[in-house]
């Protein structure tokens, strides 16, 4: 054990098949679970150290984060675990990093997920947006280096594409702690059920919309409490080999078990009154 | 007229007709924001002239030779 098992991303590669890396204090006892997903590079690891006062590495390179990292930060007096995810492109798993970033956003089920966006380029980000809004209706998208946006004479207009994507949409800087205080108040109230986004749907035309949904019932009856039906089913007609595997090998029966026990964690706590 | 991304000049533009290619490079480039009807514009290349550097949706990507020679263009 050298001076570098501190270092999080040492500790991050060997912990890597344990699921994650928890740093900080007092990890347990949290309300809520907010995940923190987006593109490579848009500032998520500032927006986790900014919420959570920790110090995460920060810096310019891919596949810096290497697991995920969790931390905690408290807002009107609810707790909440934040977990900082792999920066990917997108959630179709061609690489380790996508893949931590999907099963979390898949099997984790988290309350809320914040989708970190470079505002500057904010388009190509958009691609992710959607792939987890596929996924999951409970999100916050923060586009992130507004200052550097505002400087190249990008102007956001946040209620529109709020309006467009059905989510809301949260203009910050994190770097400055700019609009945090309305990133943190947005996932409060989507964990509290405060707000219920409503995203407008992807449809694709009738017959594989009928080919969807005939698979999806499905995989319902075969694993009972699945949460993300639809979306395995797209994933299957694409011929995505790994969700083949998944299926085939028994794992996703392992990892809807998994689920199932985050499930019981969560109803625990809204008969505690919490929620 | 069509051609192929690796084809084009230094500071020419053109617009993604479509993808040659199957599998995980298909996504990755999707995921990229290549997808059909977008405007790509080649920009530098390495000096041994591989990879080479295209302006894609406002972001710099750069993509080998043989990989953007599976990406149809129309000029």
């Amino acid at each position: 054990m050298g001076a570098c098992d501190k270092c999080i991303v040492n500790r991050g590669a060997r912990d890597q098949s344990a699921g994650g890396v928890e740093i900080g204090p007092g990890l347990t006892n949290t309300d809520f679970t907010v995940a923190l997903a987006g593109n490579p590079n848009t500032g998520k690891s500032t927006v986790f150290n900014n919420l959570t006062g920790l110090r995460q590495h920060t810096g310019n390179w891919p596949g810096k984060t290497v697991a995920r990292a969790e931390g905690v930060f408290t807002h009107r007096d609810r707790r909440f675990k934040l977990v900082d995810l792999p920066g990917t492109y997108s959630l179709l798993a061609e690489s380790a990093d996508e893949q931590v970033a999907r099963d979390f956003i898949l099997f984790g089920r988290p309350d809320c997920t914040v989708v970190v966006c470079d505002a500057t380029v904010l388009e190509r980000n958009l691609n992710l947006v959607l792939q987890v809004l596929q996924i999951t209706s409970r999100v916050v998208v923060c586009a992130n280096l507004i200052d550097e946006a505002n400087r190249k004479r990008i102007a956001l207009e946040a209620r529109v594409l709020e309006h467009e994507l059905g989510v809301p949409v949260v203009p910050t800087a994190a770097r400055r702690g700019q609009g945090l205080d309305h990133l943190t108040e947005h996932i409060y109230e989507i964990c509290v059920g405060k707000l219920v986004p409503q995203p407008v749907p992807v449809e694709f035309d009738a017959e594989l919309e009928r080919a969807i949904s005939e698979l999806a019932t499905e995989l319902e009856r075969e694993y009972p409490g699945l949460a993300c039906a639809r979306w395995l089913a797209i994933r299957l007609l694409d011929g995505d080999e790994r969700v083949e595997e998944a299926v085939r090998s028994g794992e996703l029966a392992q990892l809807v078990i998994g689920q199932g026990r985050e499930d019981r964690g969560y109803e625990a706590r809204l008969t505690e009154g919490k929620s | 007229m069509a051609t192929t991304m690796n084809k084009l000049q230094a500071g020419q533009r053109a617009t993604v007709h479509g993808l040659g290619m199957q599998g995980g490079l298909r996504y990755r480039l999707l995921d990229l924001g290549l997808t059909p009807g977008t405007v790509v514009e080649r920009m530098m290349s390495s000096p041994s002239g591989d990879p080479t550097c295209y302006r894609v949706r406002g972001a710099m990507i750069a993509l080998r030779s043989d990989d953007a020679a599976l990406v149809e263009v129309e000029v």
